[in-house]
């Protein structure tokens, strides 16, 4: 083979390789076109319901079961992350607005702007378990100690009455409005004046369920997520507030009953108060058969 | 009239010539964009050296030197891993298997390019996380060396099929010549054969590293994903590609930390175009 011919060869990779980046790059503007123009404004009998990953099996769940008791009326449910749902509620481009959290103030103010008014709804509650290895012999533990933990400054099992093993934090991507929660209420404990960070060591993994699998085969490991993700795997552990209170497990009776510390609402926000089909959709939510929906997919009804 | 035909197809034909030159210039301009926006909140030297990376606190901490030095380190692993055999495995394809076997090996290095990275990644990380875990009896096995070790499989196929390239192009004269001097075919391979090969190996080499560090999935399921300096090869680490793969998706466009994932973007773009360059100047200068 002459020198010529290999030059060919070494140019078809070199190509593949631009070509590689230049997918990359157009699928990233392609999203970005599709977050502004895919969910276009609804018509009569449909709506686009659309925001936080938590909570998207939840309204698909709930529209399936509103689909079949009215055939006439679409629901389109998405996720994102509720800060996507925020961002399309805003943009006028999807009708209810899934949210693990509250909206936040320069939301409101860029609303506001838009003409939109961003009204609450309150639909459920979600614990967040702390999780542990079950070979683990901690099984409660402070919200001081947690914030230490997941802050750094405890390292080590034998600090937090375990064994002489060096702990390896597993947390969320920073996309995940459950690492948003977790931060603001354990680690910064609702001061907004804290600067608490995450140890630069954490593990960031991309799903809760990547979290259970590591836990579940790593002794030394402590995660977070979702209640619904706990199984004989993984061991959950007890939380109390402070030292000199009750350690709370996390099940869905003390979620319910406000007993256990680290649990957070979820909301669906409309523009203003909700009329028409989207009031019906809100209303089957918070209704018998929406709240056992609720339950059904492992988080906390409100209305009992 | 036919001349008129001629010269719009030649126009045509140029201008699918200059395309992709186009695009690439499109696309760089539109990371420069976007990415030079991030200077308003940090400086350059703050965001290159910066040791903190929490994009979302308030205001948000945006350095990337974990990042580059996490890229770094599984290439660098992954590097010194692959290097060795994709060069002995090519030596042995071009110089010493028989017919059928080198048939066989080919194909066989074929098959492991076509692998998708996604399904490397997973294979990494229900095999080799466990084993890693146990073998060095670390805290975790989400480490910088089991995404070198993934990503060395990645890196083979390329090193090898162009190292071979780069063998066989070498003049049968040379050959020859070290065995009529009475070389052992050792001897021959050694002293003749792989340093008249070596700017094509040098360019295989880096073309490699090209594809290593422009990798993402599978870094992005088993390296740990912990933005901390590594201080050494069985940490977790936080590379430039999974950073922007995993936090694209929710950056709230129009923020400081949706203009540093594409400033990260600029600094991906450099590294690989440096290392094609590179690649480049080697095979160039073979050639002359």
């Amino acid at each position: 083979m002459t020198p010529g011919a290999n030059r060919n060869c070494a140019g078809v990779v070199y190509v593949h390789k631009e070509d590689n980046m230049l997918r990359k790059f157009a699928l990233a503007s392609i999203m970005l076109i599709a977050l502004n123009t895919a969910f276009a404004a609804s018509n009569k009998n449909s709506i686009q319901v659309k925001g936080s990953d938590t909570m998207v099996n939840l309204g698909q769940a709930w529209a399936e079961k509103y689909m079949e008791k009215n055939p006439t009326d679409f629901v389109a449910v998405t996720g994102g992350g509720s800060g996507t749902g925020f961002s399309s509620l805003i943009s006028g481009t999807c009708d209810i607005a899934m949210s693990s959290r509250n909206i936040k103030e320069k939301e409101v103010a860029l609303a506001k702007q838009k003409g939109i008014n961003p009204n609450e709804i309150k639909v459920a509650l979600d614990g967040l378990a702390v999780v542990v290895n079950p070979a683990n012999p901690v099984s409660r533990l402070t919200l001081d100690q947690l914030a230490g933990i997941f802050t750094g400054r405890i390292s080590n099992w034998k600090e937090a009455g375990g064994k002489d093993e060096k702990i390896v934090i597993l947390s969320r991507e920073v996309n995940s409005g459950t690492h948003v929660y977790f931060k603001e209420h354990v680690l910064r404990r609702n001061d907004p004046n804290s600067k608490e960070e995450f140890a630069p060591g954490a593990l960031m993994l991309s799903s809760s369920q990547a979290i259970a699998d590591e836990l579940a085969q790593n002794s030394s490991a402590i995660g977070y997520y979702g209640m619904g993700y706990i199984s004989a795997k993984q061991k959950a552990v007890a939380v109390a507030k402070d030292d000199k209170s009750e350690y709370v497990e996390p099940k869905i009776e003390n979620v319910v009953n406000g007993k256990y510390p680290i649990s957070r609402p979820l909301f669906l926000y409309t523009n203003g108060v909700p009329q028409g089909l989207v009031k019906k959709f809100v209303d089957f939510t918070l209704s018998k058969e929406g709240q056992d929906i609720v339950l059904a997919t492992d988080f906390v009804p409100i209305n009992r | 009239m036919r001349k008129f035909k001629e010269f719009i197809i030649e126009k045509l034909i140029l201008f699918c010539g200059l395309a992709s030159i186009l695009f690439v210039v499109l696309i760089f301009l539109f990371l420069l964009k976007e990415g030079l926006a991030v200077l308003k909140t940090v400086s350059p030297f703050g965001f290159l050296s910066g040791k903190s990376w929490y994009p979302i606190s308030d205001p948000p901490q945006l350095g990337i030197l974990p990042l580059i030095l996490g890229s770094l380190m599984v290439t660098a692993g992954a590097a010194l891993i692959s290097i060795p055999i994709g060069v002995a495995c090519a030596v042995y394809i071009a110089e010493v298997a028989p017919a059928k076997t080198k048939e066989i090996l080919k194909a066989g290095i074929e098959l492991l390019a076509a692998i998708p990275s996604v399904v490397l990644g997973f294979i990494g990380m229900v095999t080799l996380v466990p084993l890693i875990k146990n073998l060095f009896h670390l805290p975790t096995g989400l480490t910088a060396l089991s995404g070198s070790i993934m990503l060395a499989f990645m890196a083979m196929p390329t090193i090898v099929s162009i190292a071979e390239d780069a063998l066989y192009s070498v003049p049968k004269s040379y050959k020859e010549g070290a065995f009529a001097l009475g070389a052992t075919h050792w001897e021959t391979i050694w002293r003749v054969m792989l340093p008249a090969a070596s700017s094509g190996i040098l360019a295989a080499v880096m073309l490699g590293i090209g594809r290593v560090i422009g990798e993402t999935m599978a870094v992005m399921m088993i390296t740990g994903n912990a933005a901390v300096i590594p201080n050494s090869i069985l940490v977790p680490v936080r590379t430039l590609t999974a950073t922007i793969a995993a936090e694209m998706g929710e950056a709230v466009v129009g923020s400081e930390h949706f203009f540093a994932l594409f400033a990260v973007g600029i600094v991906l773009f450099i590294i690989s175009f440096f290392i094609n360059v590179t690649a480049d100047l080697f095979l160039h200068k073979r050639q002359s």
